[in-house]
């Protein structure tokens, strides 16, 4: 079964379709590279899968569940553009914070264990809004992994990230994947995505143009793709 | 159980936030001390007709200072994208909305709380002769105003002008419940208990305060998700 099944949908505003008819799946264990130009639909269909917002036609399923429903939703972990953290909370509090939403048995166990993942442990009673930016996007990588998700749903997870983060996130992604868990990201940094990636695709105007498994030739010339499959 | 948990985690979350920046407290705290010394002025306080109507001058304070709490309710949300974490949260928004009613419910209440007493003194009147029914008719009239205030708040957040949005939406729905609270509250300062006569806009508040939190339970993932 697939972990995650996006089945013909369509994404509306207005008049013009930001999704149209996009059919993808992740199987466990996988890792989909979801790349495409900037307008491409990427974040769009992102937000769909995650149940922020619902389409206009057609269905996802994380686990056979929709979205929406608590399971899901608990069995999923997202970054998106924001670090969605507070700024007036310590970083302690925030993870605690949201450990609680999350129904972890120990929240502060739970907290400070990802913290110190994280390398914040010697600031975790600082104001979020004090934070270096690398820190509070070492924060954001720390929320979206405490409640161990099945499924993670990154938006441009390397953007705008420091080194150290990016060593960070990467280590989480990997050590991620080799306990079978599933993860679909969009990136315009196309190597550190292809080097986690065992999946391609492709958005192209809110269509899937291309979808597949990530070869050598893709790793090796992260253009390859759009040469292939190019956009019109 | 569990509902209820989830609800005091968010209420409490709203209200360390708040009482770090004091950003939306402060403001409304201080323009209804300041709208309440302005009506002063115009209205005689030794006047019949102004106990009368002070009931009237009370709940507009209080509706005007409690948007200001009310428009930051949602608001607080945005700077991060913190509101995608709430909304992807595996907790109802019927939780997620009545945690942040209840948060603006008790910091709307503590602005009202400190404005009671300046009102007496202004106003001449005394407003602890009927004490625990005014604090009923003030909980009502406050459940009424940040029920509704909080889930235009959510329908508002991403709206420009939604300092502006956010009262035009909440009065003219307020109304009926503005007017039962601002009755009652003008016969209880002048000391007279709630009678038969005046009981059916005690039930009125009741009465809106359950219809509006039903109706808003139930359409405010809507709202959130769309």
């Amino acid at each position: 079964m697939s972990v995650v099944a996006v089945d013909g949908v369509w994404k509306f505003y207005g008049d013009y379709a930001a999704l149209r008819d996009v059919r993808l799946e992740a199987a466990a264990g996988s890792c989909l590279a979801l790349i495409g130009r900037n307008g491409a639909g990427k974040t769009t269909l992102l937000r769909t899968i995650a149940g922020f917002s619902r389409p206009g036609r057609g269905q996802v399923r994380i686990f056979g569940q929709e979205p929406r429903q608590a399971e899901a939703r608990r069995r999923m972990g997202f970054i998106g553009h924001g670090i969605a953290v507070y700024d007036e909370l310590s970083a302690l509090e925030n993870l605690v914070l949201f450990a609680r939403l999350y129904g972890l048995a120990d929240p502060r166990r739970a907290a400070l264990e990802w913290l110190e993942r994280t390398g914040l442990e010697r600031v975790r009673n600082g104001l979020v809004r004090e934070f270096s930016r690398g820190m509070r996007q070492r924060l954001a990588v720390a929320r979206a992994f405490l409640h161990e998700p099945s499924v993670l749903i990154l938006d441009e997870p390397f953007t705008a990230l420091d080194d150290r983060a990016i060593a960070v996130l990467q280590r989480l992604l990997r050590e991620a994947l080799a306990s079978g868990k599933t993860i679909l990201m969009s990136t315009h940094q196309l190597r550190e995505a292809l080097d986690l990636a065992s999946h391609v695709a492709l958005l192209n105007r809110g269509q899937v143009a291309f979808q597949g498994a990530a070869t050598p030739e893709m790793v090796s010339d992260p253009g390859y793709v759009y040469a292939r499959y190019g956009e019109a | 159980m569990r509902f209820f948990h989830q609800v005091y985690v968010i209420a409490a979350k709203d209200l360390r936030a708040e009482l770090r920046t004091k950003e939306a407290i402060n403001a409304a705290l201080a323009f209804a001390l300041v709208i309440l010394l302005m009506f002063s002025f115009a209205f005689d306080p030794q006047e019949e007709t102004t106990r009368e109507i002070s009931g009237g001058l009370l709940w507009i304070v209080f509706a005007f200072a409690g948007t200001l709490v009310l428009n930051r309710s949602f608001a607080r949300e945005q700077p991060n994208d913190c509101l995608d974490a709430l909304i992807a949260a595996p907790i109802p928004p019927a939780a997620l909305y009545l945690g942040k009613v209840a948060a603006n419910f008790l910091l709307v209440l503590a602005v009202e709380m400190v404005s009671l007493p300046v009102f007496g003194i202004f106003y001449n009147v005394r407003w602890t002769a009927q004490f625990p029914e005014l604090m009923l008719v003030v909980a009502l009239g406050t459940w009424a105003l940040t029920v509704i205030g909080t889930f235009f708040s959510a329908l508002t957040v991403n709206i420009r002008l939604r300092e502006v949005m956010l009262p035009m939406l909440t009065y003219p729905i307020l109304v009926p419940a503005l007017m039962g609270a601002m009755l009652l509250t003008s016969g209880l300062v002048m000391g007279k208990p709630i009678g038969p006569e005046s009981a059916v806009w005690l039930r009125l508040l009741i009465g809106f305060d359950a219809i509006f939190t039903a109706v808003s339970v139930l359409l405010v993932e809507t709202v959130l998700v769309g």
